[in-house]
Formats: C-alpha cells, structure tokens, sequence
C-alpha cells in the first residue's frame, strides 16, 4: 500500500504530542547531554529533536535492547523458582531514523524472527511503528546505494517523510501501521490532488550517493580470499578490537546471555555482544577458533557479505525474501571507529582484490 | 525443536540433581530429572545432540547429553570443572536443582547405519558424546555389525565413566581398546600405553562397512583422522561433534558460526567431508 500525503514540518510537532497523549512513546534522535553528538532516546518534548543531523547509534535498541531480561530466578534453600522475563512493551513511535536504519531492523527480523522466535523481540518489534526521514544530504562515509539501498528507500519503513518543500514533508503511507498515524493526526495532513502533476518528485529532493564499490564483486571474491592471512593481516592492522563498529551498527545482532545473580534469586540476561572480541570464541579449554584480530575482522566481514546472504538464500527470512546482506550501507562503523578504520575503503579493497 | 513455557526459547526446565558421580579429577556426571513429571515424560532427543545447562546466578555451559534416548525419562551430563558455571555446577550435589534447555542441534544418523560395523574414538573428556551413541547402539545391538572402542586419556585416573568401560570390557559384543599416554599408566595398568592415533593403527580395524565416530582435544583428531584415511575410511564415513562456544542454541546469537554454518543448528555433528568445506575455526 502507498498513499501519498503532505504534511506542514511544524505539525510534526502536534503529530507527536498527539501520539504521546494517545499512550506512544516517541524515540527520535537527540543531542545527548554536552557531547554534540545526536543519539536516539525517548523524547517527552518536541523541542529536544534533532532531524538534522546523524545518530552516532542506530535505532536497533528500541527492538533490541543493550540489555534485555529474559527471565527471573527465586531461589529458596533448595527451591528454584523462575518467572519469564515479560519486556516493558509500550507502543513505541521511531521518528527520524533513515532509510538505512529502517533496512537494519529488517536484518535483525531475518536473525530473531526466524523460528524458533525470539518472542521479546517480536513483541517490540510489533509494538514499534517507524516514520522514516529520507536523507536530504549525504557525507562521504554513506554508502547506502552500493548495498541495494537509497537515500529515499521506502523498504521497512511505515511512513517515510521526503521534506519536499521548505515548509513540508510528501508522506508515503507505506503500511497499515503507518496508515494508523495518520488517522490519529488525520487533520495535520494534507491531501496530494489526485492529478499526478501534483505529487512532488520526490527524487529530486533526495541526497546523491553515489556507488562506492560492486556488491557483488565482494561477495563472489570473499569465499577466495578468506585464506589470504596476508590480506586480512593488512585490512585490520588499526583494529583495537573494541567492537564500537558492532554496538552503533543497525544490523549486528550477535548476543550474550549471562546470569545476574544474588544470594536468593536474580535475572537472566540476553546482551549486546560482538564477532569482534576474544572472548566472543574461546573455548573452555583455552583453544579459541579465532585467536586473533584479523580473524575476528574478517569474521565480521565474512559473515555481513557472504554468510548473511549465502544462508539467507538457504533460509529465506520471515518475509521470504532471499540474500539479506548484513550491512546497509550508513557508514556508522566509518564515522564511530577509535581507530579511523573506514569500512568502503575496506570493501573497495575487497571488490577489487586481483585473486 | 522443544518450545517450552510461554515460547519463551531461553526458559529451561528446572532438573533435580538425581545422582551425582565424581568419573575423574575436575570431572563430573550428574542425573537429571525434570522436576515437571509432564515435561520429563515427553521429552525426547536423539543422539549427539546437546543442551544449555545453567545454575541460576552463574550462567549457562553448553554440554552434549551424554545419555542414551533410549533411556527416557531423565538426561545426563558429564562436565570438567573449567570456569565460573562449571565451578558452580561442580559445588552441587544430588538433590539441587540446575536448569536444562534443549534438546538442540543435529544429530548422529544413526537410523543410517543399520547392519554396518561402528567403530568409537575417542580421547579424555570427550567420551560423553559418544557415550550416548554407544548405549543408543547397544541397547539396539542387533541392529549393528561390530562395536569397537578405543578410547584414551592422560592417565588412568583422567579415564571417565570408569564402570562402564569395566562393563563393556566385559561383554563379547565390544571390541573394547582403552589407552593412557606415557607414564600416565599404573602399576596394575591392563590397557595399553600410547596415544590414540597409535593405539589405532595397531588395533587396525577394517573400514570396510564401517562407520568411524572421532571425538577428542583438536590434536587427538587432527592426528587420527590421517590414521582412518590410511585404514580406507572415506570423509563421508567419518564423524565427529564440534565443540564450538554457544550461547543461545538456537542460531541467533552468532558464537558458533563456521563459515555459512552454525554450529548449534547445523551441527554439532558433522562428517569429514563437510569439515573439509568448511573454514577451518573450529
């Protein structure tokens, strides 16, 4: 479903007062504290929002927390008794994530939704209504378009905003979720006249992003040059290991699941982990199938570029589409990395490595 | 796949320690009971494949179930108290309770093998894979040419399930080869002394309709699997369990993936042959 609205920039505002009243939480991208950096959190006053400029994180910790409880323990002398961990589910409104990051979550569907599923995330994610803001500027770390992407990309979206116009927004209602905003605001929006001549383009407004490098050259070189140490040697030789790449990322999913424990009871909890760390391997007996950086590098890439799709072809995701790559093209890990590793810079290398 | 409780897929079943078995230093078995009488009376598996069993407050260890699925109503483990969980988990004794999620993974095919010979391998604390596979088969032997075991350790105390290699030493219906490394024998030490890529070339055993099952530390196999190759065990033939860090089970959250698998659903067991497709970060 696509329909076509207008809505005025400052009955955004009112658009999300109104949603609050009606018992949704809004998450937008904020100025975190003094650190003049956009981050996303719960907003209670419109004036707090930032459309502007890019989150240093995506929006994935609205579906999928840092931290997530997934069950409770009692326990009284020999007794265990264990309470399911039950997600603070409120309908939750995302306004101004991008096209990229609306892509992401669908990544993470394809990883939690698959059966057996994961049941907090689906919960949130069915209680998570996304209006999209197309990206009007681009800088030089997106790379949006060269992962089947697009500054205007309408996929996992509900409303995408595209500002057409200095005053105004062309809202594409994309899916009875989004539909549901609309009737809650229905008077702030403006009807598009019929006659087609009226519709903005919405081409025009959108950013210019160019290719970077060929996505299928990486994915068909990768399986060949995965035994090329050298190589990985050389693409992760700043690599700290830290794992900022994978905590701002929109689309890694990988976890941990550690027990939080006191004397009579405590909670079990499923958290934010990465390819990245030495730990995320190693074996009880010390062996560790991937000892060192450059392995874990190329883990990462491995897995977003050729496993990701390779399996996913095998498995298609909850919606049935095949080849989910596990990137989307924000360049967040460029932007965010201690170590200035740029992530097209690495892929350019990989799409046009002679085998 | 066993959803349980609310689909919560992280929910284990509580289990009561029922009985608990010092096999070696730093290793243990304990009989589990489902504390849901219900639960424990549909549960079923099948042979190789595994669980995550936790003390609540310290975290969940990935082990296979090291019984037999033709032995209902209760799950066994068998563990080397290594870290935080295991400790834990050693400190118990038999009327505790611990959690249980499973069963997960693949599994040997051993519907597969009807009439053809197996042959075990396996090196110290990785017996309780095969174990399950060696009660399933001699609880159905007549399905099954010849069962021969080699099996090895350090030392003669490092040998697990110490019984139960008595009690197979003892039937006429298994080859029973047990070995410790040199100067790991005692003076009453009936066995044989070596390690057991040698043991295997001296006991020499046929390929020919057989299965062989490897299970051992990473220089045990990497070291045998040259020794079936020259004994005429094809890739195809030939299988073992990886023993990759897992965490969820249920292939969501990324620890165990090789190359385009992942080891807690696509596995833990594979053949040689697919070990050969696959990058070598096991």
């Amino acid at each position: 479903m696509t329909e076509t609205k207008l809505l005025r920039k400052e009955s955004l505002g009112p658009l999300l007062q109104r949603l609050r009243q009606g018992g949704r939480r809004i998450v937008a991208p904020c100025q975190a504290g003094q650190t003049n950096t956009v981050w996303f959190r719960e907003v209670d006053g419109d004036e707090q929002i930032d459309l502007e400029r890019f989150t240093v994180a995506s929006a994935k910790s609205v579906v999928f927390p840092i931290v997530e409880e997934i069950l409770k323990f009692k326990t009284i002398g020999r007794q265990v008794t264990i309470q399911n961990g039950t997600p603070r589910v409120e309908s939750t409104v995302v306004v101004g994530l991008r096209p990229c990051d609306a892509r992401g979550l669908e990544v993470l569907d394809a990883v939690f939704l698959g059966e057996p599923q994961d049941l907090f995330f689906r919960k949130r994610r069915e209680a998570t209504t996304l209006i999209t803001l197309s990206c009007s500027k681009a800088d030089e770390n997106c790379f949006c378009t060269s992962v089947g992407g697009g500054p205007g990309d309408t996929r996992g979206s509900d409303l995408l905003l595209t500002p057409v116009q200095d005053d105004r927004f062309l809202v594409e209602v994309l899916t009875p979720k989004g539909a549901q905003i609309v009737e809650v605001g229905a008077e702030l929006f403006e009807a598009v006249e019929a006659d087609a001549t009226q519709v903005p383009n919405k081409e025009r407004f959108l950013a210019s992003v160019p290719v970077r490098f060929s996505l299928s050259d990486v994915e068909a070189k990768l399986p060949r040059l995965f035994d090329r140490e050298e190589f990985w040697h050389e693409q992760s030789l700043a690599c700290l290991g830290c794992s900022t790449c994978a905590f701002v990322c929109p689309a890694c999913s990988c976890f941990d699941i550690q027990d939080e424990g006191a004397l009579h009871g405590g909670r079990r909890l499923r958290c934010w982990d990465s390819c990245g760390q030495k730990l995320f391997t190693l074996h009880a007996s010390g062996h560790n199938p991937r000892s060192i950086q450059s392995q874990r590098w190329r883990q990462r890439i491995m897995h977003k570029f050729s496993y990701l799709p390779d399996r996913s072809r095998i498995t298609p995701d909850a919606a049935g589409r095949p080849g989910v790559f596990g990137c989307v093209g924000c360049g967040r890990c460029s932007r965010a990395c201690p170590a200035g590793m740029n992530i097209i810079e690495r892929l350019t290398a990989i799409a046009e490595a002679e085998l | 796949m066993s959803v349980q409780n609310g689909n919560n897929v992280y929910q284990p079943y509580l289990m009561r320690i029922e009985r608990a078995i010092d096999e070696a230093p730093g290793i243990r078995t304990f009989r589990l009971r489902f504390e849901d009488e219900e639960a424990g009376a549909n549960f079923r598996f099948k042979a190789g494949q595994f669980g995550e069993y936790s003390v609540f407050g310290e975290g969940e260890s990935t082990f296979c179930i090291a019984s037999s699925p033709t032995r209902t109503g209760y799950v066994e483990c068998t563990f080397r108290r290594v870290g935080r969980v295991t400790s834990a988990l050693a400190a118990l004794d038999e009327g505790d309770v611990i959690g249980f999620r499973g069963p997960y993974g693949n599994t040997f095919p051993i519907e597969e093998w009807t009439g053809k010979n197996l042959l075990f391998i396996a090196g110290g604390i990785a017996l309780p894979p095969l174990r399950c596979v060696i009660w399933n088969a001699l609880d159905l032997r007549e399905n099954f040419g010849d069962v021969s075991i080699i099996y090895g350790a350090r030392s003669v105390e490092d040998l697990v399930y110490k019984a139960e290699l008595e009690e197979w030493g003892r039937r006429d219906d298994v080859r029973l080869t047990t070995t410790v490394d040199p100067g790991g024998e005692t003076p009453d030490w009936k066995g044989e002394v070596g390690f057991v890529p040698h043991i295997l070339e001296k006991v020499n055993p046929s390929s020919e309709n057989t299965i062989a099952l490897v299970c051992g530390p990473p220089i045990m196999i990497k070291l045998t699997l040259p020794v079936l190759a020259k004994l005429g065990f094809s890739p195809g033939d030939t299988f073992t369990t990886l023993e990759n860090r897992m965490k969820c089970g249920i292939g969501k959250c990324g620890r165990c993936n090789v190359g385009k698998y992942y080891v807690c659903v696509d596995g833990p067991v594979f053949t040689l042959e697919q070990l050969q497709n696959m990058p070598p970060e096991y």
